[in-house]
C-alpha cells in the first residue's frame, strides 16, 4: 500500500489538486420534500471542506450521498470519477452519536476495520501495530481494555477517530462529530483532528453548525441555505496548515467569522419560517 | 467472605419464610394437620431423593423443560429475528403472534392428548409451545429497536454482508436470545407443572397429583419447593450467564 501510494504521488505532482469527489446537480427528495437542490462542488486531494448550515437543512443527505448510504434522485455523485455506488473503507465516517460498538472493548474497536476480510492481507502484527498507533495517538492506551459504556463523550469520539483512522481511508466524512461535546472537549477535539491530520492528511468533509469550528479546521467552508439546501457561498480559508488557538483571536479570523455567520444566520432565519 | 456475606443476604428471605411457616403452625391459627412442618417437608424431600424414583421424577421433569425450552428458543432466535427486521414479514405475523400469545399453553392441554397422547411427545410439544411464543415476542421487540448506526459504520469499515451479520447483527442479537430465554423458562415451568398435573405417569407434578389424591400435604408442599428450587436455579445459571457474555451492556439493560 505505501510503495503503491508513493509512486501514486510521484506520477501526480503537479496535479497534486486533482478532483477527488464532485458533486454534479445533485438534487435528492423524500417524497414530496425537496432536501437537496442542484448542488455541485468538487473536493480537491487533501482539501478540508466544511458544510455550514442550518439544521434540517439536508447537510447530512448530502453526506450520506458521498458514503453512499443514500443515492441521489438526479444528478451525480462521482468519487474519483465515477458515481458513488454504497459505503465503502475509502471513506471513513464520523457519526454525531459515535457508532462505536458497545459489546467490543475499546482495542477491539479500533481493530475492527482491520480484521475484517477486506484487510486479512496485511499480516497479523502489522494490524497490531496499526491499533497501537492510534490508540496512542487518540491517547486511549490506557483504557484498552474497557468498555464504551465506561468511557466519556470526547473519548468516544476519539475512538471513533482511531478507529476509521486505524481502516486507512482516503476520505474523512463527519456528520457533526462534536455536536454533543462540551466547549473544552470540542476544542480538544479540533486540536487532536488537527494533529492526526498533520500526520496523514485526508480529504475531509465536515457537516457542522459552528462557523467557528468550521474555519478552524477547513481550506474551505460552504454556506448552505435553508431547505432545500443550496449552496449559498463557497469561501477558501486563507490561513496555512498547521494551525493553533491564537489563529481565533486574529483580525482575519473574525472578520471571516462575522461575515460567515451573517450568511448563516439568514439561513437559519429561513429556515425557521419554513417551519 | 464478601461473597458469603451475599450469599447470605440472597438466604436471608428464605430462612425469614421458613420461620413465619414454623410460626404459623405453632400459632395454632391454622389446623396443624393441614399444615406439614418445615423440616417434615425437608425431610420427605431427602427421604424421597435417596429412595431414587424422586429423581428419576424430577428428572423427568427438567428433562421436559429443557427440551421444550431448547426446541422453542431454536424456532423463536429465527423467527423472532426475521419479523423484528422485515417490517412486511411483522406487519402479517404481528396480529397471528398476539393471539397465540395471548392464548395460554394450558388451554392446549386437552388438544394436546387428543392429538398426541399423554407421552413425552404432547409434554414437549406444549413447552415448545409456550417457550416459542413467549420467546419469539421478547426477541422480535429487542430486534426491532437495533440501531441501524453500528451497521452503517461497519459498512464503512468495508464488512461484507457476512461480516455485517457474523460481527453486527449476532452481538446485537445476544442480549436478546438471553432475555427471551429466560422468560421462556418461566413461562415453560409453569406450563409443565400444568400438563403433568393433568395427565402424566411421572414428573414432580405427577408427584404432588399423587400426594393430592392421597391427601399427603407434607408431599405435595414438597414437590413444590422442589420446583421453586429448580426453576430458581436455572435462572440463576442463565442470569449468571447474561453477565459473563453482557457485561458491555449498559446496566439499566439487566
Amino acid at each position: 500500500m505505501n510503495g503503491e501510494s508513493a509512486v501514486r504521488m510521484q506520477n501526480e505532482t503537479g496535479t497534486d489538486h486533482e478532483v477527488k469527489v464532485r458533486f454534479q446537480n445533485v438534487s435528492k427528495h423524500y417524497g414530496d420534500v425537496e432536501v437537496v437542490h442542484d448542488v455541485s462542488f468538487d473536493i480537491r486531494e487533501g482539501d478540508f471542506v466544511s458544510l455550514v448550515g442550518p439544521s434540517g437543512c439536508g447537510k447530512t443527505t448530502m453526506m450520506n450521498m458521498l458514503a453512499g448510504f443514500v443515492k441521489p434522485n438526479s444528478g451525480e455523485v462521482l468519487l474519483e470519477g465515477k458515481p458513488v455506488e454504497g459505503p465503502g473503507p475509502d471513506r471513513g465516517v464520523m457519526f454525531q452519536e459515535y457508532g462505536v460498538f458497545p459489546w467490543l472493548t475499546v482495542e477491539k474497536n479500533i481493530r475492527f476495520g482491520l480484521d475484517l476480510a477486506i484487510k486479512r492481507h496485511i499480516p497479523k502484527d502489522e494490524r497490531r501495530q496499526i491499533t497501537e498507533k492510534y490508540m496512542n495517538l487518540m491517547r486511549l492506551s490506557d483504557f484498552r481494555n474497557a468498555w464504551p459504556k465506561n468511557l466519556s463523550g470526547g473519548m468516544r469520539q476519539r475512538l471513533a477517530l482511531a478507529r476509521a483512522y486505524a481502516a486507512n481511508p482516503h476520505f474523512l466524512l463527519m456528520d457533526e462529530p462534536f455536536g454533543a461535546l462540551d466547549a473544552q472537549t470540542r476544542s480538544d477535539m479540533h486540536e487532536l483532528l488537527h494533529q492526526i491530520l498533520q500526520a496523514e492528511r485526508k480529504t475531509a468533509l465536515l457537516i457542522t453548525h459552528s462557523v467557528d469550528e468550521a474555519i478552524y479546521l477547513s481550506s474551505r467552508v460552504i454556506v448552505i441555505s435553508a431547505r432545500p439546501s443550496r449552496i449559498v457561498e463557497s469561501i477558501d480559508i486563507p490561513f496555512g496548515f498547521p494551525r493553533d488557538k491564537s489563529l481565533l483571536d486574529s483580525r482575519e479570523f473574525i472578520d471571516l467569522r462575522i461575515h460567515l455567520r451573517e450568511q448563516v444566520m439568514k439561513q437559519y432565519a429561513e429556515q425557521q419560517a419554513l417551519r | 467472605m464478601e461473597r458469603l456475606t451475599e450469599f447470605g443476604w440472597r438466604l436471608l428471605p428464605f430462612v425469614v419464610v421458613i420461620a413465619l411457616w414454623y410460626g404459623v403452625r405453632w400459632s395454632g391459627l391454622v389446623d396443624q394437620g393441614l399444615l406439614p412442618p418445615p423440616h417434615l417437608v425437608f425431610a420427605d424431600i431427602w427421604q424421597r431423593s435417596v429412595e431414587g424414583t424422586f429423581l428419576i421424577d424430577i428428572w423427568m421433569s427438567v428433562r421436559r423443560v429443557l427440551l421444550g425450552l431448547l426446541f422453542g428458543m431454536l424456532l423463536a432466535v429465527p423467527v423472532g429475528f426475521l419479523i423484528g427486521w422485515d417490517k412486511r414479514i411483522r406487519r402479517f405475523v404481528d396480529p397471528l403472534i398476539n393471539f397465540f400469545r395471548a392464548l395460554p399453553p394450558i388451554a392446549l392441554i386437552p388438544l394436546a392428548i387428543v392429538y398426541l397422547g399423554i407421552g413425552e411427545v404432547a409434554k414437549v410439544a406444549i413447552l415448545f409451545y409456550a417457550a416459542f411464543f413467549s420467546g419469539v415476542i421478547v426477541m422480535y421487540e429487542g430486534m426491532s429497536q437495533t440501531n441501524p448506526l453500528f451497521i452503517r459504520v461497519s459498512r464503512t469499515l468495508g464488512a461484507t454482508d457476512w461480516e455485517v451479520f457474523s460481527k453486527i447483527i449476532v452481538p446485537l442479537t445476544l442480549p436478546h436470545v438471553l432475555t427471551a430465554t429466560r422468560v421462556a423458562l418461566g413461562v415453560a415451568w409453569a406450563t409443565l407443572v400444568a400438563s403433568e398435573l393433568v395427565a402424566a405417569q411421572n414428573g414432580i407434578g405427577a408427584v404432588i397429583q399423587n400426594a393430592s389424591a392421597f391427601f399427603n400435604l407434607t408431599t405435595i408442599y414438597a414437590g413444590i419447593i422442589t420446583i421453586g428450587f429448580f426453576a430458581l436455579m436455572m435462572d440463576t445459571i442463565l442470569r449468571w450467564a447474561s453477565r459473563q457474555f453482557l457485561d458491555w451492556q449498559e446496566r439499566e439493560a439487566q
